[in-house]
């Protein structure tokens, strides 16, 4: 019965979903709906929550209001079926691990504790450096990679986590133009097999082109919609032009009230 | 501020209670030889036990040590150390005598208050770790020493042996210490692992762990709950002052010493056993020494020698790695220059005057024979009568020197569009770095061009392959630019 329900209901559901730092409110009542099956880009200024929104949706944040459903149910029943690619400056690469050991964590949330990953995952794990065209890398200590090479490792990672749903923190910083129409084309390839993508994205002059549905972010929800209707210039002035002045007054004023 | 505590109690020890603990170094007549002897016989139990106790701690504190270092917590080693003082002064008051089991529930309960407290401050002030963690330190420490202070003025608290505490003494380790010590290590054994993937994983990206729905603070609490263990059992050998140090310093050489988290562990353990086995040694054959300081001294040592012996960061292979490209760099430029003498005579001779080297590399004549003998060293070049000719190998080099010199200027005045005369210098140092691959991509971007920015003819891949002798192909290479 459970599982009818979740395979109905859409991959990613939020209402009135309210994150604060500190009671300093940086998202405000965000109601969004992911259906299964897209590539959505989420855009806005520098500041606008985007970072905020992917970790308050994946439980890395206390939310202030609201609730978040991942196919119909709490993220805790769900948690395989949700892969994540964080934004690559939130890890240490000074860690002692190499680009193999990365990729086979991907897998670590089909494990049971205490289970180490066995052949099969390495099989899983290699499959997917091959895909991002890392394999000849596996040994290496992670520090040692460029940019470009780093976001391939992650990317892997979340390839190996095999989840219906993923959510990467800009993918596409700082990588160059080769690396940038890859990951693409790998992302094109995840929704064509049926997997829904959220991507925290910067580029508003390729925004257009790589995502079937975008989501407009600035402390609260512009609009969000299939791109056609949504990247619009009205809408974009909103999102990017003029600051959204009376909210982030407030907040200020409700930070220093504190 | 931490050395100023650490004077501070120091000196209490020194006016409470002048050396006169029974140490075993003072029970024989002091003779390093025969100490030695009695040391590695492992007829006396208390060196057995000093011993064990040592390793056992070494281990242990290796092994937690290096999740500290991973995690840059090294501090907190440092701080709930110092934090569990209080906690051994108010074990020792519960029944006025040192009962382990109260010692070390008091300690426990001191440091798991110390590592709450910096939690504690970190979620609710803008402080972040560090002084978080200075202020635990420093301040239990004070209630420590205050404390302590008041158990010597007791009546026969000058005897109470808690000095042993401040600055270690593994020679005083009994078998329930020795126990107490092999239980802990093989609770951390287990508990590591068993719970390995989920250690390492909340070390290294908490935020993924978390978006996999792990419970990453039970983690954390659970390896800060075996680190206060290990610092507990571990304070009579290496004392409350210097523990920190047996936490840091193995984990921090393991790190140089490799690039893998399990292998880290490992060494890092390891370590830690020899620190601990070299301090009781020293300890026991020094006169009444305390072990903390020489088994500290001893991890240090150990780590010097991974910062110099490191397989890859260690400082004798970069120097030697620097000196061999030194070197390389030298002998490729004394091939080219060569080259550039043959190139000038038109390539009719095969051997070239070592003068015309020198004043190419603008040498003296010695100097240039030395360089030459170091090429015959490496098989690139042969000598006669004050003659040299490239050998195979040698020509072949020489030959990609120059290309990729003259591949790089070309590459800089055509495609970062620099003036002729502003190329070359920087071509000196790219030529002896130029891989292969980059070479080929060099030569499709230039059309294959034959020609330098100064006109001069560049030996292409497809002539090096070939591989013929310097002779044959120097006029096959001649025709083929002649030919264009
Ligand atoms: N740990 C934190 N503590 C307090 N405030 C924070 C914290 N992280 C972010 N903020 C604030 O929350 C707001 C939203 O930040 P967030 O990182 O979500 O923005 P973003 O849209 O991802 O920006 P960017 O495009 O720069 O990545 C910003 O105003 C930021 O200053
Ligand atoms: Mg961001």
């Amino acid at each position: 019965m459970m599982k009818d329900f979740s395979t109905t209901a859409p991959p990613l559901e939020v209402h009135d979903l309210t994150v604060a730092y500190d009671r300093r409110p940086v998202l405000y009542g965000i109601d969004l709906t992911v259906p299964a099956g897209s590539l959505t880009g989420i855009i806005g200024p520098n500041g606008a929550g985007k970072s905020t929104l992917l970790k308050a949706v994946l439980g890395l944040l206390p939310l202030s209001a609201g609730w978040v459903k991942i196919f119909g149910g709490p993220l805790a029943q769900h948690a395989r079926r949700t892969g994540y690619v964080p934004q690559r400056e939130s890890v240490d690469w000074d860690f002692p691990v190499n680009v193999m050991d990365v990729v086979l964590m991907g897998r670590y949330g089909h494990l049971p504790p205490g289970r180490r990953p066995g052949r099969a995952d390495r099989e899983i794990a290699r499959a997917c450096l091959d895909q991002v065209q890392m394999l000849p890398l596996a040994g290496r200590q992670i520090g040692n990679l460029s940019g470009g090479q780093r976001q391939r490792v992650f990317l892997a990672r979340a390839l190996a986590q095999e989840s219906d749903l993923y959510f990467m923190d800009e993918p596409f910083a700082g990588v160059d133009a080769a690396t940038e129409a890859a990951i693409i084309d790998l992302l094109r390839g995840m929704k064509d097999r049926g997997k829904t993508v959220v991507v925290v994205h910067h580029d508003l002059s390729t925004a257009q082109d790589y995502f079937d549905r975008l989501v407009l972010l600035n402390m609260r929800l512009v609009a969000a919609g299939p791109t056609a209707e949504v990247f619009t210039p009205e809408l974009l002035q909103k999102t990017y032009g003029g600051r959204l002045t009376i909210l982030s007054d407030v907040a200020q004023a409700l930070g220093e009230e504190r | 501020m931490r050395s100023f505590l650490r004077l501070a109690a120091l000196a209490v020890l020194l006016a409470a209670t002048p050396a006169e603990g029974a140490r075993i170094g003072e029970l024989a007549d002091w003779d390093f030889g025969s100490q030695t002897v009695r040391f590695f016989s492992l007829q006396d139990a208390s060196v057995r036990y000093a011993l064990a106790g040592s390793m056992l701690l070494g281990l242990c504190c290796g092994l937690m040590g290096a999740f500290l270092v991973v995690r840059k917590l090294a501090l907190m080693g440092d701080a709930l150390s110092h934090a569990v003082l209080p906690g051994v002064a108010l074990g020792f008051l519960w029944g006025m005598t040192k009962n382990p089991v109260a010692i070390f529930a008091g300690a426990v309960g001191a440091g798991l208050l110390g590592a709450v407290v910096v939690q504690w401050i970190r979620a609710t002030t803008k402080h972040r770790e560090d002084a978080a963690l200075g202020f635990v330190l420093s301040s239990f420490f004070g209630v420590g020493i205050v404390l302590f202070t008041m158990i010597q003025n007791l009546p026969g608290g000058a005897k109470s042996g808690l000095d042993g505490f401040m600055f270690g003494q593994a020679a005083a380790l009994g078998p329930e210490d020795v126990w107490l010590l092999a239980g802990v290590t093989v609770l951390a054994l287990g508990a590591v692992g068993l719970f390995y993937k989920e250690y390492v994983l909340t070390s290294f990206d908490e935020g993924f762990a978390q978006s996999l729905g792990w419970p990453v603070k039970f983690y954390h609490y659970s390896l800060m709950l075996l680190l206060a263990f290990a610092i507990v059992s571990a304070l009579q050998a290496v004392g409350v002052v210097l523990v920190s140090a047996m936490l840091v310093i193995p984990a921090a050489a393991a790190f140089l010493l490799t690039d893998r988290m399990g292998a880290m562990l490992a060494w890092s353990a390891g370590l830690g056993m020899l620190a601990g086995a070299a301090g009781a040694f020293f300890s026991f054959t020094g006169q009444s020494l305390p072990t903390g300081p020489f088994m500290v001294l001893a991890a240090a040592g150990l780590f010097v020698l991974a910062l110099l012996f490191a397989p890859s960061h260690g400082i004798v292979r970069r120097l030697w790695r620097r000196r061999s490209r030194v070197a390389r760099i030298r002998r490729e430029n004394t091939l080219k220059a060569i080259y550039h003498v043959m190139e000038d005579g038109g390539f009719r001779e095969e051997v070239v005057e070592i003068e015309g080297v020198a004043d190419r590399r603008r040498e003296t004549a010695a100097g240039a024979r030395r360089e030459i003998v170091e090429l015959q060293q490496a098989g690139l070049a042969t000598v006669a009568d004050g003659r040299v000719a490239f050998t195979p190998e040698g020509w072949q080099r020489a030959c990609e020197m120059v290309r990729n010199h003259r591949l790089w200027e070309l590459y800089l005045t055509n495609a970062a569009q620099l003036a002729p005369d502003h190329v070359h210098d920087d071509a000196e140092v790219i030529e002896h770095v130029l891989g292969d691959e980059t070479v080929r991509r060099l030569e499709r971007r230039l059309n294959y061009a034959r020609r330098d920015p100064h006109g001069k003819l560049i030996p292409g891949l497809a002539d090096l392959a070939a591989g013929a002798p310097p002779s044959e192909r120097v006029a096959g290479f001649g025709e083929k630019g002649g030919a264009r």
